[in-house]
């Protein structure tokens, strides 16, 4: 089973590898990346902004809306972070008390939850 | 694990360091425009800084730097780049299209300035997200 896992990996591996043939060379100005919006970028860039920095103009500018989703991630990562981890001081109260057990959808078990039970 | 390590070299050293790190912070987060550098890691250092606290003092450092701060700043920091966004459709273009944010004030001039103010909140908005997630690791968001 580890052998099969082995030789799965390296046959992905080469047809990777086999599929890097066919990129465009590093820097070529035919490849589609070099030919399609990133030439009025490079042309534009300090004009419209007023940024000497193109990286910075394409980010926050071109790609506005790109970057707002990457930092509304960092946001929804650590806002759930919080929800899995989140302890109430007393341990009470209806998020903490039996949270991810049968008790906190309330199907009418008497029996307390165990101590340290939660989600 | 709230408890701090004892350490004379890292209270001192830490002491020391941590203001240096947040200067240079800022310094990344306001100059994206000439420099590699901008938000993310800008917010990162200042992350970072905030941690070297946490793990230096322990629970001290809730009196610098609360543990419900660094929620708020996240949340202050997605809001304000909403409203950013919002600001130029108020005015007739698209969402973050800064240009259109103000009417009657050069659009070149107020790209410069959204992508600043881009920039800042996103500092603001990692600060607080990688505070926020080490304090949820570390105490289980208990005070």
């Amino acid at each position: 089973m580890r052998l099969m896992g082995v030789v799965l990996i390296a046959i992905m591996a080469g047809f990777i590898m086999w599929a890097t043939r066919d990129l465009p060379l590093r820097g070529d100005p035919q490849s589609p990346a070099s030919t399609h919006v990133s030439v009025y970028y490079i042309e534009n860039a300090l004009e419209d902004s007023n940024t000497p920095n193109m990286v910075t103009a394409v980010l926050a500018d071109y790609r506005g809306f790109d970057t707002f989703g990457e930092a509304i991630v960092v946001v929804a990562a650590a806002l759930s972070c919080l929800l899995i981890l989140l302890r109430r001081r007393d341990d009470e109260g209806p998020l903490a008390q039996g949270y991810g057990t049968d008790e906190g959808i309330g199907d009418g078990d008497p029996e307390p939850p165990e101590q340290g039970a939660r989600g | 694990m709230t408890s701090r390590y004892e350490s004379t070299f890292l209270d001192v050293v830490s002491r020391a360091i941590v203001p240096l790190i947040q200067i240079f912070a800022l310094y990344v987060v306001t100059h994206g425009h000439y420099d590699p550098g901008g938000g993310f890691q800008g917010g990162v250092m200042l992350a970072a800084s905030i941690i070297l606290l946490r793990i230096a003092q322990g629970e001290e450092s809730f009196e610098r730097f609360p543990q419900s701060a660094g929620l708020y700043l996240a949340g202050f920091g997605a809001l304000a780049f909403t409203i950013l966004g919002f600001m130029s459709v108020v005015f007739g273009g698209n969402f973050l299209e800064y240009g259109y944010a103000v009417p009657g004030v050069d659009g070149v001039e107020l790209r410069y300035w959204g992508i600043f103010f881009a920039e800042v909140f996103i500092g603001f908005l990692v600060w607080g997200a990688l505070v926020a997630i080490y304090d949820a690791l570390t105490t289980g968001g208990t005070a």
